[in-house]
């Protein structure tokens, strides 16, 4: 939680400044009975105009420095409390963007953003709200106490037992409800999936005929929710009720035992009147409190979630020197090397990748091919070192990854991933990822060899097309050329596509690939596919199980001696009908 | 316009009202009790100020009086602090039954829109319609219940109150405690704008997170990490500025409508003062007006925040509104035929579909499936494959012409029948909340367990379930983490064996499944396709490469219809497809 605090620290003077205005402002609240008392005891009884006109002067002339003070506080406190949320929000963003996949993968994205906006949220309001009322409220109840003392002490003691009732009160209420506000929410939650379940799966739903099923399920739990809702509801509406009776409870006492002291001569009416005032203000800011106290709450829950996310640190180590090899090795033939390389992810029980052993000269296309889950995307994943081998390890350009700079090592590598992914904006600022100082010539090239630029030329606008949020604007066909240009414009040293070319037809994939060929830069290829039709020219072609390398070789050799390659091909090959036939 | 939205809010009250309705009785309760609450709470203030009055000065406190006055207000506490009590809990019931009613209602109605209204509509904004919106509609409703009947009965009541004891001191009340409202609606009016402008920069700030941190990978290996940042600081310094700007304006409020309130304070302390000194009133009398002051201006300090609530809670059940009237599939009580098994013959006759009226996407389509045949239709992405299959389900209706099963019009029978006629598998592989088992029984719930792992054995998905920790009882994750998006695809294929359905339809159901896998389905699929008509519509042409009839659509049309062998030797777009798989570079 401390660290937290460090994005207040350029606030300091806000933090003291909004509190303490706060603090005047409730000395000149706790004034005003005592001013009454004074008109009523001296003004009144005196029959004095003069006096009551300078007693209602006074009251007028501290509403207006309250309301000075007051609005001076709240600007120091919106202050303090926005220009921290802002630079906390920009220290998490930053942080988020350093983590590597392996905390990405732990924790997922939809977790991430919700930090860093509704939590964010949250605990800027509650800065804002403690600044405001952490220290006024209870200085509120402390101080009329204390004005109570100097009155009666008897009588003070009665407003110590009706604060202590009060605080039993609100705060017991307080802790009985919390859980029972939880259960509410795990059961809204519950609704909600529901909810979101059924619109999903509506096509099922109704192919199944099961609509009354499902409708009645859904009965079920909005019974549940409202069952809890209403109880709890009871249970907090004691707040008002016992608060009313204990603080009017108080009165009655208050007032027998004034009687006594105003026949015994040591107190006068308008002080009467002045503790009936206090008493009131003690149980307006008492509830104040126990809001602000849940509402803190909820901010410190928030706070506690962003700590946690600042606390994941990205385990990708980085490199401490600089590529020192970088400019020797443009000549080098051997371009990328498994070295005995195993990947195990967090948390899992068995590796994805097992002591893979692989040399990769310049100008190679390797094919990856392999079954779901066999392995094939975590091991290109370790080349970029999305994430870093568990066991053995990868070079690139001769030098371990883990001993390059993160940035370097990702900037000779253009990779496409399975899901084509694109960014709100023109289709030319999209392909400048790949590279900020391409020509439109270059940008041209890409597109021609990804096969995108049939599509880029017809619109409009080309080049300056607007894709909108993820691509929803184009096809999946568009978006993966368009992801494949990306890569390209890099010209980068080595090539990753991870099964990328799936929306494409065969005839379009065909294309691409003899583009590929071609490359004038000659780039390492890694080709991951479920189809043979896809690497059939690769250099060499990994056959993938369960994460082990079963067999390495050109397709000709495979075709020969791998039995799983052969029943991979021909299962895309053969005729399904002949197959029967041979199984029956 | 102005007319129109207040035409649309009124509708919005008849409708709340109407669920109101039923709990009629208590409605009447809650505001019996709210008139007690009331009146008790504002009696109260006037025993204090007699009991001050009993208590002038040095030996002359009257004890007896006081002691029957404290009597009265101890009896008065019991019944406000009951009453209010009563009150909340008749408010809690309305509101949650009068939610749990229009939840009901909302989800009724989404089991009965038509497809058409539900793809149109992003699941993200329904849910929040069902949930976040119906939320707010309960905070408003509650607060409304408690606060609005309430507020405006204080404020009637206290002034006949004040009247009774004094009716100069009564207009200083009456006529400054307004001021507090308009400083409240003045501010509240002046800051709505900038509280526009803060959710406009937060949302703008929340597209950027979502984009880019929802696709960090991207992101990290392209190395955009410090663009992205730059991009977010930029926005960032926008968001802090209004946000102080909205989150400062908007707290004055509170100091402002407190200085009117003290404003009114001093001026009943002072003409109080002045009666009291010329004998109109007493000193209790004074006590009495100071409490009524601050009781009174209360309701005035919330009505400004209880009229935005309502409003709120107005505009989100409106939203909710629109949906529960969202207009309904056509209903298809007067379907006359019923088919008991059909024997699979289905005919598309002169069929047109459009999903947007000014963009055709089916003309003409004419088609005969006679029993028992397996249908394959390829073609690229957009050119209607799946809209076919929607169309013979009917998901969404045909615009023209009309498609039959068994001769008979789809239209002719009750969806329920016509569905029950086809299984289903698509690409999406949706499973339901809970366990493996009761996915497989989805379709058929009166089947045993034995059913369901034979099911699941003929579907290759046995072998997987076996391996996992609670087998059949496993509970699949809410995004289904634990399972692979092959094997969550088998369970599917497994729910569709247990139900045997007289016809198939497998809308790119192997597509996520590697080509190994899919063998094994593809053999057990056979078994199932067996005398079934069937439909299929795939990627990868070796899934459909024994259909009796193969359909190469383009463009919503047909281009070429025909077996494998057939439509190879034609040369035609098929063929260029196939040969493009082995094409050599």
């Amino acid at each position: 939680m401390k660290d937290l605090l460090q994005y207040l620290r350029d606030y300091k003077k806000e933090c003291v400044l909004g509190p303490f205005f706060k603090l005047l402002e409730a000395v000149f609240d706790l004034i005003v009975p005592a001013v009454t008392a004074a008109i009523i005891d001296k003004g009144i009884a005196n029959r004095d105009e003069k006096m009551i006109l300078g007693y209602g002067g006074i009251l007028l002339l501290l509403a207006a420095v309250g309301l000075i003070c007051s609005i001076t506080a709240q600007y120091f406190a919106a202050k303090a409390a926005t220009g921290f949320a802002a630079k906390l929000r920009y220290a998490l963003f930053r942080h988020v963007e350093s983590l590597s996949f392996t905390e990405m993968d732990e924790v997922g994205t939809s977790t991430l953003i919700t930090r860093m906006t509704s939590d964010v949220n949250q605990l800027q309001s509650g800065v804002n709200m403690a600044l405001r009322l952490f220290l006024r409220s209870p200085f509120i109840v402390l101080g009329a106490m204390i004005m109570a003392f100097t009155y009666d002490v008897r009588i003070a003691f009665i407003f110590v037992v009706a604060i202590i009732l009060l605080s039993v009160v609100i705060f017991g209420i307080m802790a009985i409800c919390t859980p029972l506000y939880k259960k509410v929410q795990g059961i809204l939650d519950q609704v909600l999936q529901s909810t979101r379940e059924n619109l999903t799966g509506v096509r099922v739903i109704r192919a199944f005929r099961r609509e009354d099923e499902e409708e009645e399920e859904y009965q079920e739990k909005t019974g549940l929710l409202m069952g809890a809702q209403i109880f709890v509801g009871r249970i907090s509406a004691l707040t008002n009720t016992l608060t009313y009776v204990i603080v009017n409870g108080a009165l009655v006492l208050l007032l027998w035992r004034g009687g006594l002291r105003i026949q015994a001569g040591s107190l006068y009416q308008g002080q009467i009147v002045a503790l009936v005032n206090y008493l009131s203000q003690i149980l307006v800011e008492l509830v104040k409190l126990a809001n602000t106290i849940v509402l803190t709450n909820k901010s410190l829950a928030s706070a506690e979630r962003i700590v946690g996310v600042f606390e994941m640190r990205s385990s990708l180590e980085e490199a401490a020197g600089e590529n020192f090899l970088e400019k020797n090795i443009s000549e080098q033939k051997i371009r990328v090397v498994f070295d005995h390389a195993s990947l195990c992810y967090k948390g899992a029980l068995e590796a994805s990748v097992r002591n893979v052993n692989l040399v990769v000269k310049k100008g190679e296309t390797i094919g990856i091919i392999g079954g779901t889950g066999s392995g094939k995307t975590s091991l290109v994943s370790l080349i970029p070192r999305f994430y870093d081998a568990t066991e053995g390890k990868v070079l690139v350009d001769g030098v371990d990854v883990r001993e390059q700079s993160v940035e370097g090592l990702r900037r000779k590598i253009g990779i496409v991933m399975q899901k084509a992914v694109l960014f709100k904006g023109t289709i030319r600022e999209n392909l400048l990822w790949g590279n900020e100082n391409a020509t439109e010539e270059e940008l041209i090239e890409a597109l021609k060899i990804s096969q995108a630029w049939e599509f880029v030329e017809k619109k409009e606008k080309g080049l300056d097309s607007f894709v909108e949020q993820g691509g929803r604007n184009l096809s999946g066909g568009q978006r993966q050329r368009l992801s494949i240009a990306r890569a390209l414009v890099r010209k980068p040293e080595i090539l990753i596509f991870d099964d990328s070319t799936s929306a494409l037809d065969y005839a379009t994939d065909a294309k691409l690939r003899r583009g590929l060929k071609h490359l004038s830069y000659r780039p390492v290829i890694f080709m991951v596919s479920q189809r043979t039709s896809s690497i059939r020219h690769a250099d060499q072609i990994l056959v993938l199980e369960d994460g082990r390398v079963l067999d390495i070789g050109t397709h000709e050799e495979l075709l020969a001696r791998s039995k799983e390659y052969q029943e991979i091909h021909e299962s895309q090959f053969k005729n399904v009908g002949e197959e029967e036939k041979k199984h029956a | 316009m102005h007319k129109e939205r207040g035409g649309k809010e009124n509708h919005v009250y008849i409708r709340v009202l109407h669920y109101i309705r039923h709990y009629l009785w208590i409605l009447v309760l809650s505001l019996l009790f709210a008139v007690v609450n009331v009146v008790t709470t504002l009696y109260l203030p006037m025993l204090t100020g007699d009991a001050v009055d009993q208590m002038l000065a040095k030996g002359s406190v009257n004890f007896q009086a006081l002691k029957g006055l404290l009597l009265r207000m101890g009896i008065v506490l019991s019944i406000t602090g009951g009453s209010s009590w009563f009150m909340s809990v008749c408010n809690n019931r309305i509101t949650y039954l009068v939610v749990r009613d229009i939840r009901r209602d909302a989800f009724r109605k989404i089991q009965k829109l038509p497809l058409k209204y539900l793809d149109a509509h992003p699941v993200g904004e329904l849910v929040s319609r069902m949930i976040a919106d119906v939320d707010q509609f309960a905070d408003g409703l509650l607060m409304g219940f408690t606060q609005a009947f309430s507020g405006i009965l204080t404020i009637l009541l206290t002034i006949v109150f004040m009247l009774r004891i004094n009716v100069w001191i009564t207009l200083v009340v009456v006529l400054i405690t307004p001021l507090s409202f308009f400083v409240a609606a003045f501010i509240a009016g002046r800051t709505s704008r900038m509280f526009q402008k803060q959710s406009e920069a937060r949302g703008m700030q929340t597209d950027l997170i979502d984009e880019m941190i929802g696709n960090q990978q991207t992101v990290q290996a392209y190395g955009y990490e410090k663009k992205a940042l730059e991009r977010f600081r930029v926005i960032n310094d926008k968001l802090e500025a209004y946000s102080l700007r909205a989150t400062f304006f908007s707290s004055i409020t509170n100091p402002s409508t407190r200085f009117v309130n003290n404003i009114v304070y001093a001026g009943v302390g002072i003409t109080g003062a002045f009666f009291a000194i010329r004998g109109g009133l007493t000193v209790g009398g004074l006590s009495c007006f100071l409490g009524y002051a601050n009781q009174y201006t209360k309701p005035f300090n919330e009505i400004s925040g209880v009229i935005t609530e309502l409003q709120n809670a107005l505009t989100c059940v409106g939203r909710v509104f629109e949906l529960i009237e969202a207009e309904e599939e056509k209903d298809d009580g007067g379907a006359k035929e019923k088919i008991e098994r059909t024997e699979g013959t289905v005919q598309l006759e002169h069929v047109d579909f459009s999903y947007v009226p000014d963009r055709p996407l089916i003309k003409d389509l004419n088609l005969l499936v006679s029993s028992g045949k397996r249908i394959a239709i390829v073609g690229p992405t957009g050119c209607g494959k799946t809209t076919i299959i929607n169309l013979i389900m009917r998901f969404y209706d045909v615009n023209a012409g009309k498609i039959c099963i068994d001769h008979k019009d789809i239209r002719q029978l009750k969806r329920e029948n016509l569905r029950s006629q086809y299984g289903m598998v698509l690409q999406e592989t949706w499973l339901k909340d809970g366990t493996i088992l009761e996915n497989i029984l989805f379709g058929r719930e009166d089947a045993t367990r034995e059913d369901a792992i034979e099911a699941a054995k003929l579907s290759h998905a046995h072998s997987f379930i076996k391996r996992l920790p609670q087998g059949y009882d496993t509970v699949i994750q809410e995004k289904g983490e634990n399972l692979s998006q092959g094997q969550r695809q088998l369970l599917c294929i497994a729910r569709v064996f247990l139900v045997k359905p007289p016809m198939l339809i497998l809308d790119e159901a192997t597509s996520s499944i590697d080509t190994r896998t899919e063998m094994k389905i593809q053999n057990a699929f056979g078994k199932l396709m067996e005398g079934r008509t069937s439909f299929i519509v795939a990627h990868r042409l070796s899934t459909i490469q024994n259909a009796d009839i193969i359909l190469v659509m383009k463009d919503g049309k047909i281009m070429e219809q025909g077996n494998h062998e057939s439509l190879l030797e034609k040369g035609g777009f098929y063929a260029e497809l196939y040969r493009s798989q082995f094409e050599s570079l």
